[in-house]
C-alpha cells in the first residue's frame, strides 16, 4: 500500500476513534445534586485520536510486513510444508512434553527461594481457574457443549461444603464427594430438559441458569444468608490436624506434629497442594476418559451429532454424562475455594466468571490440556500484573480476550484432534484423510 | 382489575424496550450466527449518550421537550450506530469463517470492555436524569386504586410501533432489506451474485446499534437513572426474548420482547419481585422444551 494510502487509513480511524471518543470521553458529568453537571475534557479526545493513528499506521505496517514475509516464504513449497508439519507438530509435543515439565514445576514451586505467601497464594488462584478450564473443558472442549453457566455449579459446590460444615459439622475432605455428587445432580437436573436443544440455545439456557441460581443465593436470605455471604467456613486441617499456633485441647496442631516451628504459610502450602491434587485427578481423569467409549462418544459428537445417532449413540445421554461430569469438577473446585476463602458470598458466582473460564478453554485451544494451563495463567496473572493500574485491569483483560481471539482464533495451543484415529498420527497413511 | 390493567401497561412498555433491543440481537445471529454478546453493552452506550446530551442541551438551554427529544435520538442514534460499526470491524470481522465459539469468546471480552470504558470514563456512580416529561392519562378510576398511562409510556410505545413498522418495511422492501435476507440464507452465494456481504453485515450491526440506542434513550427518561452496568441484564433479557420469539426472525423478537416485559411486571406484581428475572428464564426454559425453536421460529431441517 503506497504511503498516503495507508495514512489516509489511519486518519480516518483517528477520525472515527474522536467522534466515539466525543460524548463519553469528551464530556465528563459531574454530580451537582439537581440536574447533572458537565465538565469538558477536549485534550483527552486528542490523546486517544492521536493513539488510534498510530496505532492503526503501526499495525497496519506490521500486517503488511507479515503478508511479504510469508509470500516470501510461501514461494518455497518445501519450507511451508515444512513449517506446517512444525506447527501441529507443536500442538501434539506440548501435551507430551510440556505438560510433565509444567507439573514438575508445579510440585517444586513452594519450595523455590521465590516461593513468598504471595506467590503460593497467587499459585494456588491460577490452579483453582487450571482445574475450572479442565472440568469445563469437558463439556466445551470434548463434547462441544456451549456452556455459559459453569459458575453455577461452582457455586453449588462452595455453599455445599459451607452449608455442611456449618450446620452439620462436616470436614472438607467428607463433604468433598458430596459437592461434586450435587453439583453432577444440578447439572442432571439441568441438562435433562435442555441438552435436546441446539448449541445456542444450550447457551442461552445454561447462561440463564446461572443468574437463576445467584438471584436464588442473593435473595433465600436464611438459608445462603443473601448478600452477606456465608463467613466463618471452617478452614482445612490436615487430615484433622488443624493449621494453628494453639490448637483446642486433646488435638494436635500440624506443626506440633511434625516438629516444626508454627508458621501460618503452612496452610497456605498444604491448600496449595490440594488444588495441584485436585486439578491433577481431573487432568488424569480427563485422560483417561478420553479413552473409553463414552469419552470418544464425545468427541464424535462434537464432530457430527447426525452421524453419532445413525451408529446407535444416544446424544442426550453422552451429552448429559459430560454436563454431569464437567458438574461435577466444577463442584470439586467451588468446595475447595470456599475453604480455601473461608467466606463466600453470591458476588464471587457472578457471570464474568463463567465468561473468563470459558475463555481459558478457548484461549487455550479447545481441547488442549497444556494449553488451558497456559491461559489460565495468563488470564489470572493479567489482572494481577496490572493490579496498580487498578482502574484499568479490567479493561486491559477485555482489550486482550478480543485480542487473543483476532490474533489466533484457535487458541494458543490448537490441536483439535480425535484421541483415537485408525492411523496413528504423522503416519503417511492417516495423512490424506483428515 | 386496575391493578392488572396499570401492570398490563408497564408490562407492556418494558416489553416495547426489550423488543428494540432484541431485534439486533435477532437479525445479527440470523445474518452470521453469532451471539452478539456486547449488544447489551451497546445499548448502555447509547443511554449514556442520551443522559449526556440532555445534560448538555440542559446547560446550552434547549429545554423545548420535543426539541429537545429529538436531538438526543439523532445523536444517540449515530453515535451509537458508529459504535456498533466499530465493534464489528474490530472484534468481528477479523473472526468471520473461524469456529464458531471464536467469535463469542471475543464479543466476551467486548462486552467486558465496553462496561470498564463507560465506568472509566464516567464514573462508577449511578447517573440520574431530571425527570422531563411528566404527567398522563387516567384511563380508569377505581376505589383504592386509578390506572395511569403517562405521556412517556404512550411515546414509548409509539416510537416503538413506529420503528417497528419502519423497520419491517426497511427488511421486506429496500434492497438493503434483501441483501440481509439474501445474506442471511446463503452468504457465498449472495456474494457470488453481487451483494457486498460486508457492508450488508456492517450495516446490520449499525440498525442494531440504532435500534438499543432508542431503547437507551427511552430507558433513561424512563427510569430517571443510568449506570455502567444496566446493559448486562437488559441485553441477557432482550436476548432472552429474542430466542423466545425464535431467534432470527424479526416478529419473533417483537413479540418475545413483549411477553418478557408482561412476565416481568406480572411476576414482579403478583409473586416476588425479587424473583422477576428467575421467572423470566424459567418459562424460556419451559418454550424451549416445547418448541425448541422458539414460538416463531422455523424449524431447522439438517441435512447431512
Amino acid at each position: 500500500m503506497a504511503v498516503a494510502e495507508r495514512l489516509r487509513d489511519a486518519f480516518l480511524a483517528a477520525l472515527v476513534a474522536a467522534v466515539l471518543a466525543l460524548p463519553l470521553i469528551g464530556f465528563e458529568t459531574i454530580d451537582t445534586g439537581g440536574p447533572l453537571g458537565i465538565k469538558t475534557r477536549f485534550d483527552y479526545i486528542a490523546y486517544s485520536a492521536i493513539a488510534v493513528f498510530f496505532g492503526r499506521l503501526g499495525m497496519r505496517i506490521a500486517f503488511d510486513w507479515r503478508r511479504r514475509s510469508r509470500e516470501k516464504s510461501m514461494q518455497d513449497e518445501a519450507a511451508t510444508a515444512d513449517r506446517k508439519e512444525l506447527l501441529s507438530d507443536l500442538g501434539r509435543k506440548a501435551d507430551k512434553w510440556l505438560m510433565p515439565a509444567l507439573i514438575a514445576f508445579a510440585v517444586i514451586l513452594p519450595m523455590m527461594p521465590f516461593a513468598s505467601r504471595t506467590v503460593v497464594d497467587l499459585a494456588t488462584v491460577v490452579l483453582i481457574y487450571v482445574m475450572l478450564g479442565w472440568g469445563l473443558n469437558i463439556v466445551v472442549g470434548l463434547a462441544g457443549l456451549l456452556d455459559l453457566g459453569y459458575v453455577a455449579f461452582y457455586a453449588v459446590g462452595a455453599y455445599t461444603y459451607a452449608l455442611l460444615s456449618m450446620h452439620f459439622g462436616f470436614g472438607f475432605w467428607s463433604s468433598l464427594p458430596l459437592a461434586g455428587l450435587l453439583a453432577a445432580t444440578f447439572g442432571v437436573i439441568l441438562g435433562f430438559p435442555v441438552l435436546r436443544l441446539r448449541g445456542d440455545y444450550l447457551a442461552i439456557v445454561t447462561l440463564g441458569f446461572g443468574e437463576i441460581i445467584r438471584v436464588i443465593l442473593l435473595n433465600w436470605q436464611s438459608v445462603t444468608g443473601g448478600p452477606a455471604g456465608i463467613s466463618g467456613i471452617q478452614r482445612p486441617s490436615f487430615f484433622g490436624f488443624p493449621f494453628s499456633a494453639d490448637p483446642p485441647e486433646g488435638t494436635t496442631a500440624f506443626h506440633q506434629l511434625f516438629d516444626l516451628e508454627f508458621a501460618s504459610i503452612h496452610r497456605i502450602i498444604f491448600l496449595y497442594y490440594v488444588i495441584l491434587a485436585l486439578a491433577l485427578v481431573t487432568n488424569i481423569f480427563t485422560m483417561r476418559i478420553r479413552k473409553l467409549p463414552v469419552g470418544r462418544a464425545w468427541e464424535a459428537l462434537r464432530e457430527d451429532e447426525i452421524a453419532c445417532t445413525a451408529l446407535g449413540i444416544n446424544p442426550t445421554n453422552t451429552k448429559l454424562t459430560a454436563f454431569a461430569i464437567g458438574a461435577m469438577f466444577g463442584g470439586f473446585a467451588g468446595s475447595f475455594f470456599a475453604t480455601r476463602q473461608g467466606f463466600i458470598s453470591p458476588e464471587s458466582f457472578s457471570f464474568i466468571e463463567s465468561a473468563v473460564i470459558l475463555a481459558i478453554v478457548v484461549l487455550g485451544g479447545m481441547g488442549s490440556q497444556a494449553g488451558i494451563v497456559l491461559a489460565a495463567a495468563f488470564l489470572t496473572l493479567l489482572p494481577e500484573v496490572a493490579r496498580e493500574f487498578a482502574l484499568f485491569r479490567m479493561l486491559a483483560f477485555g482489550a486482550a480476550m478480543v485480542l487473543i481471539m483476532v490474533w489466533r482464533p484457535q487458541g494458543l495451543l490448537a490441536h483439535r484432534e480425535p484421541t483415537m484415529r485408525l492411523h496413528p498420527a504423522g503416519a503417511k497413511a492417516g495423512k490424506g484423510a483428515p | 382489575m386496575e391493578y392488572f390493567l396499570q401492570q398490563l401497561i408497564n408490562g407492556l412498555t418494558l416489553g416495547a424496550v426489550y423488543a428494540l433491543i432484541a431485534i439486533g440481537y435477532t437479525m445479527v445471529y440470523g445474518i452470521i450466527g453469532m451471539i452478539n454478546f456486547a449488544h447489551g453493552e451497546i445499548y448502555m452506550i447509547g443511554a449514556f449518550i442520551a443522559v449526556i446530551t440532555f445534560s448538555i442541551l440542559g446547560i446550552v438551554g434547549i429545554t423545548w421537550i420535543p426539541l429537545a427529544l429529538l436531538i438526543v435520538l439523532i445523536v444517540s442514534m449515530l453515535i451509537t450506530g458508529l459504535y456498533g460499526w466499530t465493534v464489528e470491524r474490530i472484534a468481528y470481522r477479523p473472526l468471520r469463517g473461524s469456529f464458531r465459539l471464536a467469535p463469542l469468546i471475543s464479543a466476551i471480552g467486548m462486552s467486558i470492555f465496553l462496561q470498564n470504558y463507560v465506568q472509566i470514563a464516567q464514573g462508577a456512580k449511578i447517573k440520574p436524569l431530571q425527570p422531563m416529561i411528566r404527567g398522563g392519562v387516567e384511563l380508569m378510576k377505581g376505589e383504592t386504586f386509578s390506572v395511569t398511562l403517562s405521556y412517556l409510556q404512550i411515546i414509548i410505545m409509539m416510537m416503538t410501533l413506529l420503528l417497528m413498522l419502519g423497520f419491517s418495511y426497511l427488511i421486506s422492501a429496500t434492497p438493503l432489506g434483501r441483501a440481509q435476507r439474501a445474506c442471511e440464507q446463503d452468504r457465498t452465494m449472495a456474494a457470488l451474485l453481487g451483494v457486498n456481504t460486508d457492508r450488508t453485515i456492517s450495516l446490520t450491526f449499525v440498525l442494531g446499534a440504532v435500534l438499543a440506542a432508542v431503547a437507551g434513550v427511552m430507558v433513561s427518561l424512563y427510569y430517571g437513572v443510568v449506570d455502567f452496568y444496566i446493559g448486562f441484564l437488559a441485553g441477557l433479557k432482550a436476548f432472552t426474548a429474542a430466542v423466545l420469539g425464535g431467534i432470527g426472525s424479526l416478529p419473533g423478537a417483537m413479540l418475545g420482547g413483549l411477553l418478557i416485559g408482561l412476565i416481568e411486571a406480572f411476576w414482579s406484581a403478583y409473586f416476588s419481585i425479587e424473583y422477576k428475572d428467575v421467572a423470566v428464564f424459567v418459562i424460556l426454559v419451559v418454550v424451549l422444551i416445547f418448541r425448541p425453536t422458539g414460538l416463531l421460529g422455523r424449524p431447522e431441517v439438517e441435512k447431512v
